[in-house]
């Protein structure tokens, strides 16, 4: 079992998630939506969307950052004192995030106009995502300093996935909740493709340096306003 | 100078009967169907008031178009880091509670009622949820002032007036109302293009139309605020923003857009503009007095020799150019100088004209008997719309502008008057067209192209015919090899002509 959850299954979540995100986005663009419902209802959504938002992607970057820089994570958390910021931050975000996901759960379910355009795929994935967050703020608190023992357990295990060679001796003795928070995060990855989430992979970044207007041409492709073109 | 095309409109707002047959044939065409019944592509408001969706115009309180910050402009709504800031929460957006619930009615319930003493009812259901609902609001709650205690007098135009003049307004005895049809403006300077993050707005280089990329758009809703039109939809369905798309499949084939072709008053005129884009930003950041004027500059003339050519350079196809030089639009707004875009001050340089409507001058009461007021020219101040109110709706504030736009209307009718019932004063005519400033032929071109035009003289498009229609838009040569093969995208940076 531990072979299979901790050797095999990350392997097919990612293959899934590639394969199917790759397909979706070449066969089915106009899909590729955030969904906001923001039009339909306004004020339960700022006490939900914004705690959740900022919460989980500053935990989420924290989690890949000290993933793929232990040896600077490390050297970061190397004194009590900013170990235990970081831990009572990340705790306090992590909250923040658990609140958020459960008011956008408790919203869709009790605004009737937002059941109407709630999809199967909208339950699973808020549900998904929620027992995520609830794990990990019971790690947190249960299981204090993970964020160093994050670097001896998980983050090798991590790597060892990445090199093709998955050793699962290094999660193996973990206790449960922590197991499921890694298998959990692995189902997050196999689901992305098949939910609105693949609205975190079209951040528009490049909004911050292209010109305001845009100019399109039927034969000549895009161009900015006033270049002359 | 960089010449390019635009299909722009003029609206003839004195010809309006406020029919809303144009809104309708919009709506049958394009957004009947789910997610899409609360948008009106094409909505008719009456004025005094709150318009669709309520209170649009209050950028207070939604943000929209571009405010001057230093010596360049800036979006109302937020800076770039601000968009990122609020792509989870987007505080200035209106909500569906901002336009109204749709609703259908249950009609089975006519029929399934079982026989008694009242007439069956068939009770409203929401479009959202089906369920039964209480309708409190519409797409026109306030038409013909229906309300107006309430919407009229919340008329954000009607701030710029006076204590006195505004309660004057609603005295029965003065009461004003007029029609404006709003379609998107198909701006020069589109602040829906600029508030979208993921750039999935763009505005055609060829024709002018501002399109929304179904593929590209992800719900991230800035557009909806940015436009200070309020001329972006949100489709609740599909998480997609919508827009008027100026119906530029019957345009491309040479068909006036729906709302145009089924209007009854016939008020509705569409053309080409040649516009000097490398100017854009000059005329949208011009001083708030100066915005009309510079707009104007922005369009040029196309039997000028010069133009053409740069015209030419720059790619616009010849039908373009010749279609530009019997554009009806170009004769309202640069020759006759009647036609005004709405509320400038936006600072979008919105492409839709309107010739503001001259509604009779207010009477006065003498010993209970009432009589017009006589000389028309020294009572603009009395005429019934005041011309503070359109000056705030279309010249950014402008009386001037106004006043002179109102002067040259009514000389034409003055003009009119005199050939048909013959002059009440002597010379009466030619005073008042020496005061307009305009000859009795151009009083009599103006007279034309508003009363009498036929279908060809209200709609100049260019490409009359789809096999013609091609060159305007693609090259030929291709389009014939690429037809019926089914090319669905093209190579990157592939060269026309
Ligand atoms: S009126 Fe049309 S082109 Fe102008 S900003 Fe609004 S949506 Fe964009
Ligand atoms: S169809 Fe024409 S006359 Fe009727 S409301 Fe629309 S613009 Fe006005």
């Amino acid at each position: 079992m531990t072979e299979f959850l901790f050797g095999s299954f990350p392997y097919a979540a990612v293959l899934l998630a590639v394969g199917a995100g790759v397909y979706r986005y070449f066969s089915d663009r106009f899909s590729y939506t955030s969904h906001s419902t923001q039009f339909l209802e306004n004020r339960w959504l700022f006490w939900g969307s914004v705690p959740w938002h900022y919460g989980i992607l500053i935990v989420l970057l924290a989690h890949i950052l000290a993933a793929l820089f232990p040896g600077a994570w490390g050297l970061l958390i190397g004194t009590p004192a900013r170990l235990f910021i970081i831990e009572a931050t990340g705790l306090a975000l992590g909250l923040l995030a658990l609140f958020g996901c459960a008011l956008l759960l408790a919203r869709r379910l009790l605004r009737p106009r937002l059941l109407a355009v709630t999809t199967a795929m909208d339950w699973i994935i808020l549900l998904v995502l929620l027992l995520q967050v609830a794990s990990g703020v019971t790690i947190a608190w249960k299981y204090r300093w993970g964020s160093a023992w994050y670097l001896h357990t998980a983050v090798p295990w991590l790597g060892s996935l990445v090199r093709l060679r998955p050793e699962t001796a290094y999660v193996a003795a973990l206790p449960a909740v922590v197991k499921f928070h890694l298998v959990n995060a692995f189902v997050l990855v196999a689901l992305l493709p098949f939910t609105r989430l693949v609205h975190l992979f079209t951040i528009p970044v490049s909004y911050a340096w292209r010109p305001y207007l845009l100019f399109f041409w039927n034969r000549r492709g895009p161009h900015p306003a006033g270049d002359g073109k | 100078m960089d010449v390019r095309a635009q299909v722009s409109m003029v609206f003839h707002l004195d010809k309006c009967i406020g029919c809303h047959t144009c809104s309708v044939s919009c709506k049958n065409v394009w957004t009947d169907r789910r997610g899409a019944e609360y948008m009106w592509w094409n909505n008719v408001e009456s004025r005094p008031g709150t318009g669709y969706p309520t209170l649009w115009e209050d950028q207070e309180k939604y943000r929209g178009g571009w405010e001057k910050r230093g010596r360049g402009l800036e979006l109302r709504l937020q800076g770039r880091a601000g968009s990122f800031a609020n792509l989870f929460f987007n505080p200035y957006l209106p909500t569906l509670d901002d336009y109204y619930e749709p609703w259908t009615y249950r009609y089975a319930d006519l029929f399934a009622a079982p026989p008694g003493d009242d007439q069956p009812t068939a009770r409203p259901i929401s479009q959202i949820t089906g369920k039964p609902i209480d309708i409190e609001a519409g797409p026109n709650w306030d038409d013909d002032l229906g309300g107006s205690a309430i919407y009229a007098a919340g008329d954000p135009s009607l701030g710029k007036l006076s204590e006195e003049e505004r309660s004057q307004i609603f005295a029965l005895e003065r009461i004003f109302c007029f029609y404006l049809p709003r379609i998107c403006n198909h701006c020069l300077n589109p602040s829906c293009i600029a508030s979208c993050p993921a750039g999935a707005i763009y505005k055609r280089g060829e024709d002018g139309i501002v399109l929304v990329s179904q593929e590209k758009c992800r719900a991230w809703r800035m557009c909806i605020s940015g436009c200070p039109y309020k001329k972006v939809y949100y489709n609740w369905e599909s998480g997609k923003s919508e827009k008027c798309i100026l119906c530029y499949p019957r345009v491309e084939t040479g068909q006036a857009p729906a709302c145009f072709h089924s209007c009854v008053g016939r008020i509705r005129y569409q053309g080409v503009l040649l516009y000097d884009a490398g100017r854009i930003e000059e005329a949208a950041n011009a001083p708030a007095e100066r915005l009309v004027a510079a707009q104007r500059e922005v369009i040029l003339d196309p039997s000028e020799a010069t133009v053409v050519a740069a015209a030419r350079r720059s790619g616009v196809p010849d039908a373009m150019i010749d279609a530009a030089r019997k554009s009806p639009v170009y004769r309202f707004v640069k020759e006759f100088r009647i036609a005004l875009p709405l509320h400038p001050e936006f600072r979008t340089v919105p492409m839709l004209f309107y010739v503001p409507p001259l509604l009779p001058v207010v009477a006065f009461a003498e010993n209970g008997r009432k009589r017009l007021a006589g000389d028309f020219f020294s009572s603009l101040e009395s005429a019934r719309v005041p011309v503070r109110y359109l000056a705030s709706l279309l010249s950014a504030g402008n009386e001037t502008v106004v006043t002179e736009v109102l002067t040259r209307i009514m000389a034409v009718r003055i003009h009119r008057k005199a050939k048909t019932v013959g002059e009440e004063v002597p010379g009466e005519a030619e005073r008042a067209l020496s005061r307009a400033g305009i000859s009795s032929r151009e009083a009599e071109e103006i007279y034309r192209l508003t009363s009498l035009p036929a279908y060809e003289d209200r709609f100049v498009i260019p490409p009359a015919a789809r096999e013609s229609a091609i060159e305007s838009f693609e090259d030929p040569f291709a389009a014939k090899g690429e037809t019926g093969i089914g090319f669905l995208r093209r190579r990157k940076g592939g060269k026309g002509r």
